[in-house]
């Protein structure tokens, strides 16, 4: 363990081992999207005869794309969870003494929670396509939806690990949670942006998760709109958050 | 020691318990509300559909909110009967003249007594945020105490999930299966409305359903007898298959002692 990265896979290597010999970890964080897949685009497919529904890509991929951007931001608070246990039993604090470089810890938790989650995204993908998801957009346009995903994972472990390492407790699990709900389901969930009214929609209009969950939208039927600017909102949520992971980590240092 | 002085004692100790925990207490009384402030907005033009039962999606949630409580209270009263496994609490207990019975009660307790307090607040909430509860204060009684039937046969699944298991990881792990049974029902859209042909039919075998619109009745319709039956005999039904499960596996976790 002489570098940053040998701290990083070092750590992601553990969190994975621990994931596979623990279903009941893995599980939960598998099922839940699968569920939510299944009642939004099982349940709900028939409010795309609504009027002023236009989406191109029918109802399943409308909530197709949010699952998958809701799987990725849960994804990374699931390991902030695994990371206040791993204070609570004392191993974390074993692991700052003993990691010559300690913002490699941060990374092999982000690189642990990016691992599980692709496999939550393979098997969403999977049922989507076997459901019958319409798939308009291109190679590239995929890649950039995907992407997309993977930075809201980013986002989520990185402010998971910031108020896991500050409260160093499973307790505050609602903490993490809470605002990444909250985020998530007060962007246009259900129906476009234009068929929200009242508060929701006054909300949704200056929520950063809609411009990300439109971009992802767009990309998935292959018309690219606003890419560039939801790829910059996930980016500024990552790098806002990884500064709060950081400053986490030194309060977790201080803390000894 | 009476059956009934049994019952108090542990209830007051499960609901002391229950209650002294600020991370037990705060998330069933807050997601619920965040979810039906939420969704009511959310699906609001889920209500233009023709055939949709009403016009507010508000009232039309409000039922599901009851039944994510319950969810809730299962939680509960499995992992803190989990824990008494744990600790050797039980084992303690058992040798005492402590009737089974008297523990599978009296362990709901901590869970229905914050589920009665979850079903005033939703209750509450709803009515200030301008919910009409088509069948009055007689209806607002009863959904008060279906809210509380519902909740108890949902506590009493977790006590027999926690006996089976053991563990508080044994517990969390079978609540995929309690969330499946909650969201492929008709929580969201009215079954007439389910488009999807496999999902409509798990919605109309789902007993979750019936207690969701045995709820939704009193809330949209007023007084409807073949919902309510439904609603009400689903519940009883469960409770009774969940305590007599926990009575048996009580008898097995207790000769394994």
């Amino acid at each position: 363990m002489r570098t940053r990265v040998d701290v990083a896979l070092g750590l992601a290597y553990r969190q994975l081992m621990i994931l596979a010999k623990n279903p009941s970890l893995l599980l939960p964080p598998m099922l839940f999207p699968l569920l939510n897949f299944a009642a939004f685009a099982g349940g709900l497919s028939r409010l795309r005869h609504v009027p002023g529904f236009d989406y191109a890509g029918g109802y399943t991929g409308f909530q197709f794309v949010f699952v998958l951007l809701q799987s990725a931001a849960f994804g990374g608070v699931f390991t902030g969870f695994g990371i206040a246990r791993d204070f609570e039993r004392g191993f974390a604090r074993r692991l700052l003494v003993t990691a010559p470089y300690r913002s490699g810890i941060i990374a092999g938790y982000a690189i642990a929670a990016l691992a599980r989650w692709l496999l939550v995204a393979v098997v969403l993908t999977i049922v989507a396509l076997a459901v019958g998801m319409h798939v308009g957009g291109n190679g590239i346009d995929l890649f950039g939806l995907y992407g997309l995903a993977v930075l809201v994972n980013i986002a989520g472990v990185l402010w998971a690990c910031g108020v896991a390492m500050r409260f160093r407790t499973t307790q505050a699990g609602p903490i993490m949670q809470t605002p990444v709900f909250m985020l998530l389901f007060l962007a246009p969930v259900y129906v476009p942006l234009s068929l929200l009214s009242g508060w929701i929609h006054a909300v949704a209009v200056v929520n950063p998760i809609t411009f990300v969950l439109a971009g992802g939208r767009s990309l998935l039927v292959g018309s690219p709109e606003d890419v560039l600017q939801a790829t910059a909102i996930a980016l500024g949520l990552g790098a806002a958050f990884a500064v709060w992971a950081y400053r986490g980590l030194r309060s977790a240092e201080r803390a000894g | 020691m009476t059956l009934a002085r049994q019952v108090l004692l542990i209830a007051w100790r499960s609901l002391v318990r229950t209650l002294r925990q600020p991370g037990t207490v705060i998330p069933p009384l807050i997601f619920p509300l965040m979810l039906m402030a939420v969704n009511s907005n959310g699906l609001r033009a889920a209500t233009h559909l023709p055939g949709f039962p009403t016009d507010s999606f508000l009232a039309f949630f409000i039922p599901f909110s009851f039944i994510q409580g319950a969810l809730f209270a299962s939680g509960i009263a499995g992992t803190d009967l989990a824990k008494d496994i744990d600790t050797g609490f039980m084992n303690r207990l058992a040798l005492t003249p402590m009737r089974g019975s008297a523990l599978l009660l009296g362990q709901m307790g901590g869970a229905v007594g914050l589920g009665v307090i979850q079903a005033a607040l939703y209750l509450l909430v709803g009515l200030v945020a301008g919910v009409d509860i088509e069948s009055g204060i007689g209806g607002a009684i009863l959904i008060l105490l279906l809210a509380t039937l519902v909740c108890s046969a949902f506590a009493a699944l977790g006590l027999w999930m926690a006996l089976r298991t053991g563990s508080t990881e044994g517990v969390q792990s079978l609540f995929p299966l309690l969330f499946f049974f909650t969201f492929i029902s008709s929580m969201n859209p009215p079954r007439n409305l389910i488009e999807v042909a496999w999902f409509r039919d798990v919605a109309t075998a789902n007993p979750v359903s019936y207690l969701i619109e045995g709820l939704r009745s009193l809330v949209i319709e007023g007084w409807n007898a073949q919902a309510l039956a439904l609603g009400f005999g689903l519940t009883i039904a469960l409770l009774v298959l969940a305590m007599t499960l926990s009575a048996r596996a009580l008898r097995v976790r207790m000769a394994r002692t």
